[in-house]
């Protein structure tokens, strides 16, 4: 258990560094590639809650995907590739605001409500067969229903990024 | 582990994503922004899964992922044309419909 919540520690810092220089950073690129740290720490988490599969998928859609889809979009809207000074509105100071405010509720909920829950001693692996019994039995209309929306949505990003 | 120190990591990720939506006037960073909210939305329910012994909080995870696909793909379209109409991404110029 202890080298668990060691390997903890250092993903959990590690995740909100990168967090914050994704919000901070003045240079676009650096921002996507902070992305990739925070999304990789996520995988990695999946993986001491003992899930494995969904870290492989977080891997492949979000590492492989949808960062390279952000660096296309970077690349297509001929952002600077150096840093920058106007990537940020004047609200800051509000969103600062808002945004410890909101951290202060969840922690104290949190607190509250699930202060001296532990996990179990050893995570229960959840087997990559029972995710998808569980995906093609219980929620197979909500699977199909994605099925739909992903096609939705990729003949709807064609029809509103096309040139005519 | 406490089931709190997840969860703990997912609402700060999911403060610092606000803040960035908030903050942030180039429409990539604010998708990003977006991004790093479903992610701790999805630790949040493999944590759940994990302690109640459930794969169902996977399945939710998954669902999560897929949704997030759809929604770059989509939202990085509306971004470039906002940039073909407007030669910018500065979202604080696409004010049209401000009264």
């Amino acid at each position: 258990m202890v080298a668990q919540n060691v390997i903890f520690g250092i993903i959990a810092a590690a995740m909100a560094l990168a967090a914050i220089r994704v919000v901070t950073t003045s240079n676009i690129v650096h921002a996507a590639l902070y992305l990739v740290v925070v999304l990789g720490g996520v995988a990695a988490l999946y993986i001491l809650l003992a899930a494995e599969f969904t870290a492989v998928v977080q891997v492949l859609v979000y590492i492989g995907a949808i960062v390279v889809l952000f660096l296309f979009g970077i690349m297509l809207t001929r952002a600077p590739i150096g840093p920058t000074t106007n990537l940020d509105n004047d609200q800051r100071g509000i969103a600062l605001v808002v945004s410890v405010f909101l951290l202060g509720l969840l922690g104290a909920i949190l607190v509250d409500a699930y202060g001296k829950t532990k996990l179990g001693e050893d995570i229960a692996v959840q087997r990559t067969a029972e995710v998808g019994t569980s995906i093609f039995q219980d929620y197979v209309i909500p699977f199909e229903i994605i099925s739909i929306l992903l096609l939705a949505a990729l003949i709807g990003a064609v029809v509103i990024a096309r040139r005519d | 582990m406490y089931l709190n120190q997840f969860l703990f990591l997912a609402a700060f990720l999911f403060c610092v994503g606000v803040y960035g939506v908030l903050a942030r006037k180039n429409g990539v960073l604010v998708l990003m922004s977006v991004e790093l909210i479903l992610n701790a939305v999805n630790v949040n329910l493999v944590a759940f899964g994990a302690f109640h012994n459930t794969v169902v909080g996977q399945v939710f995870a998954l669902f999560v992922i897929a949704i997030a696909a759809a929604e770059v793909g989509v939202g990085l379209a509306i971004v470039l044309l906002i940039y073909r109409n407007k030669h910018s991404i500065d979202l604080s110029e696409v004010d049209i419909m401000k009264g």
